[in-house]
């Protein structure tokens, strides 16, 4: 459950932050969903956010769906954001984004039935000395080979930490 | 030991010019011949030849230069069948020596002075390094002479555009305002790039540093660091970094008794291309989607909420306290004229040492790639991609090339953000422009219709051809999307996809027309909707 006194808390928090009042929209969401564990922002809580802010609901919907780090939709536990861009693909990132629909049987956009997994497709992450890369959450993986990859899930899966 | 000895050079440099080709196809020669007990066939390191592939006769002690299978097959049928040697491919054993004492540039530390050295979660190391120095330096001058200084250094924003810097501060300088802001765009995405990454992790105090000597010299008194949402160690570092300058009275008020005050806070990006490109930034920090603005006006004229605005990215910034502390003089003297001090690359996809180097501007292409240690594993390199996403694709013709702000103009070869993205012969053009089209397309926000009509547009040709069902119209209409949307979109994402898209077709022309007119994909990656097509072998 999302405790929505601690949203309001939250926000109040970031709020000191702030060196012009509308500057804290995306930084605030992002630390909002840091707490959630469904890695969305729901309505409810983007209501308290357009309240405390003072900025129209519409107007953080906006930005709820334009930037692809935020969703207004609950998503898996762990999302893996593979980058897509050309210095992963001429290095095999094709095998790699192959590899992580197989093992997790979803394509991009989708979320696994166990709630666990949602797959992301991410422009370049900045990792490129080591790609292919992607990203599970917070963490980074880089020179994946198909066997690397699908052995990272395992042990996601499997409850490992990682 | 075999009565012949054949030597190849194998060295990063030669392999890029077909040295394991070159070396199989001999291997090839004298099995064919049965000489297996007599030649014995040797890869070498680099024999001192910078212009072809050397293969080495021994114990005759002759050395050729070889650019071709012909050359190759020259040698073999001439030098080891028949004891003759082949004049007009050897060379001469004083060339040799000299060509091997020819250098390489050596890598000239401005912007990475600190990176690898100081531990950047310390202010102290930083301080011990001259950090803060410049800052000391900048409150004692008046704010026209800083943005002389930097002016007259000629420093270009690194980010891609080549920008004057000091003309940036000078417009600021120059609007009246209540208020004006500093911001540095960190939200690098350009994929390839991955400088500004090492820079805020590895050296988090220059960024900051330079940030209030800009707000000095123009007047402003907050600045933003615009960060990429997913770029976590950077922004870790940052923000023990701005916490402890805090601390130690390089922010907040009165800083070092000027009566200068600059406040300083991080915000996040949240996954958009678009928020690198600098009025969308603008519109992402005041807390909307990121969707570029029309300009003019500019940010030094009206930039965050409507404020006179400095927008630089990470790498500038970086420079201006060595300027500040050696001076303009000092920092013109290196790199070019149209474009002086160092660039940071980046090297990236297919080759063997992937890292960032910085290097003086004007640099060689080809001189980048040996440094790179030339392509991984034992495919050829069919090309590379030079300066991001929205930079050039060329092939070895263009490898002379030097690169500085102006060799897109001059040359056809983009600087952009100094990613050397090397491209093994596995891939084919068609495929690489699907990619990168693709890219555009994920990534236009959609407001003006040439980039977001244009980019789907040109992605369903590409797909077309890529299925062998592309017509030569089709080429012409991927043609006339790009100019159109050179000359038409909004902002720099719309106006850049011409750039890859062109020099794909321009450069690797045949390759599109193999697809059309032949129905045949080189590097055998596109293939035909059904299932059942029995695969072509791949020529060459």
């Amino acid at each position: 459950m999302i405790d929505l006194k601690e949203i309001k808390e939250i926000v109040q928090e970031t709020k000191k932050e702030a060196l012009e009042e509308q500057d804290i929209l995306i930084y605030t969401l992002h630390k909002i969903l840091d707490k959630i564990e469904n890695n969305y922002i729901p309505d409810e809580v983007a209501k308290i956010v357009s309240e405390e802010l003072k900025i129209p609901l519409s107007k953080v919907y906006e930005v709820l769906t334009f930037y692809t780090m935020f969703s207004t939709k609950p998503r898996g536990k762990y999302i893996i954001r593979v980058c897509t861009s050309l210095p992963c693909h001429v290095v095999n990132g094709r095998e790699i984004i192959q590899a992580i629909k197989e093992e997790l049987k979803i394509d991009f956009g989708q979320t696994t039935n166990d709630g666990l997994f949602t797959l992301e497709e991410s422009s370049c992450l900045g990792l490129c000395g080591v790609s292919p890369v992607i990203m599970i959450n917070q963490d980074y993986f880089g020179d994946l080979t198909p066997e690397k990859v699908k052995e990272i899930l395992r042990k996601i899966k499997g409850g490992e930490k990682i | 030991m075999k009565p012949i000895t054949v030597l190849v050079s194998v060295d990063s440099n030669s392999v890029l010019l077909g040295a394991k080709e070159f070396f199989k196809y001999l291997n090839e020669l004298i099995k064919e011949h049965n000489l297996d007990s007599i030649v014995d066939l040797l890869e070498t390191g680099t024999i001192g030849n910078y212009n072809g592939v050397t293969i080495a006769i021994m114990p005759d002690n002759v050395f050729y230069n070889v650019k071709t299978k012909e050359d190759v097959f020259r040698i073999f049928e001439e030098h080891i069948l028949k004891g003759r040697r082949v004049l007009d491919l050897e060379i001469e054993k004083e060339k040799l020596l000299n060509l091997t004492a020819e250098k390489l540039p050596k890598e000239f530390k401005i912007v990475t002075r600190n990176i690898g050295a100081i531990n950047p979660k310390d202010i102290k190391e930083y301080i011990a390094r001259d950090g803060y120095f410049a800052l000391a330096k900048a409150l004692q001058m008046k704010p026209e002479q800083i943005i002389e200084e930097i002016k007259n250094s000629g420093l270009r924003g690194r980010g891609g555009a080549g920008f004057p810097t000091g003309l940036k501060w000078e417009l600021t300088f120059k609007t009246p305002a209540d208020q004006k802001y500093i911001v540095c765009n960190a939200d690098e995405g350009e994929p390839g790039t991955y400088k500004d990454r090492l820079i805020m992790e590895g050296d988090p105090h220059s960024v900051i540093e330079a940030m209030v000597i800009a707000g000095y010299a123009v007047g402003a008194t907050k600045g933003y660091i615009y960060i990429r949402g997913e770029y976590y160690g950077s922004v870790e570092n940052l923000r023990k970094a701005i916490k402890d300058a805090y601390e130690y009275g390089f922010l907040g008020k009165n800083i070092l008794n000027s009566n200068f005050n600059f406040d300083l806070s991080i915000r996040l990006g949240a996954g958009a291309y678009v928020c690198g490109e600098e009025t969308a930034l603008l519109e992402s920090l005041e807390g909307r989607a990121g969707r570029p603005r029309l300009k003019p006006p500019y940010p030094p004229q009206s930039g965050l909420f409507g404020k006179p605005t400095v927008i630089n990215n990470v790498e500038t910034l970086a420079n201006i306290p060595p300027i500040i502390l050696k001076g303009s003089e000092w920092f013109k003297s290196i790199g070019t004229e149209s474009s002086p001090g160092t660039k940071v690359f980046c090297f990236a996809g297919n080759l063997s040492n992937r890292g960032i180097v910085e290097l003086p501007m004007g640099v060689k292409v080809k001189d980048l790639l040996v440094l790179s240690g030339g392509v991984s594993g034992s495919d050829n390199l069919k090309m590379i991609q030079t300066g991001g996403i929205a930079g050039t694709f060329i092939s070895s013709e263009k490898f002379d090339t030097p690169l500085d702000y102006d060799s897109h103009a001059k040359y056809g070869v983009s600087l952009g953000s100094g990613v050397i993205l090397g491209i093994n012969d596995t891939h084919c053009a068609v495929d690489i422009a699907l990619n990168v089209m693709k890219f555009f397309m994920h990534e236009s926000c959609g407001k003006c219709t040439p980039c977001r009509e244009g980019t789907r547009t040109a992605v369903k040709i590409l797909e077309k051809i890529s299925r062998f069902e592309g017509t030569e119209k089709d080429l012409e209409e991927l043609i006339e999307i790009a100019n159109f949307a050179k000359d038409t979109a909004l902002c720099g994402l719309g106006q850049s996809f011409s750039v890859p898209l062109l020099s794909l077709i321009n450069n690797f022309k045949e390759e599109f027309l193999d697809h059309i007119e032949n129905k045949n994909c080189i590097a055998n990656l596109c293939k035909k909707p059904e299932p059942k097509k029995k695969k072509s072998k791949t020529v060459k």
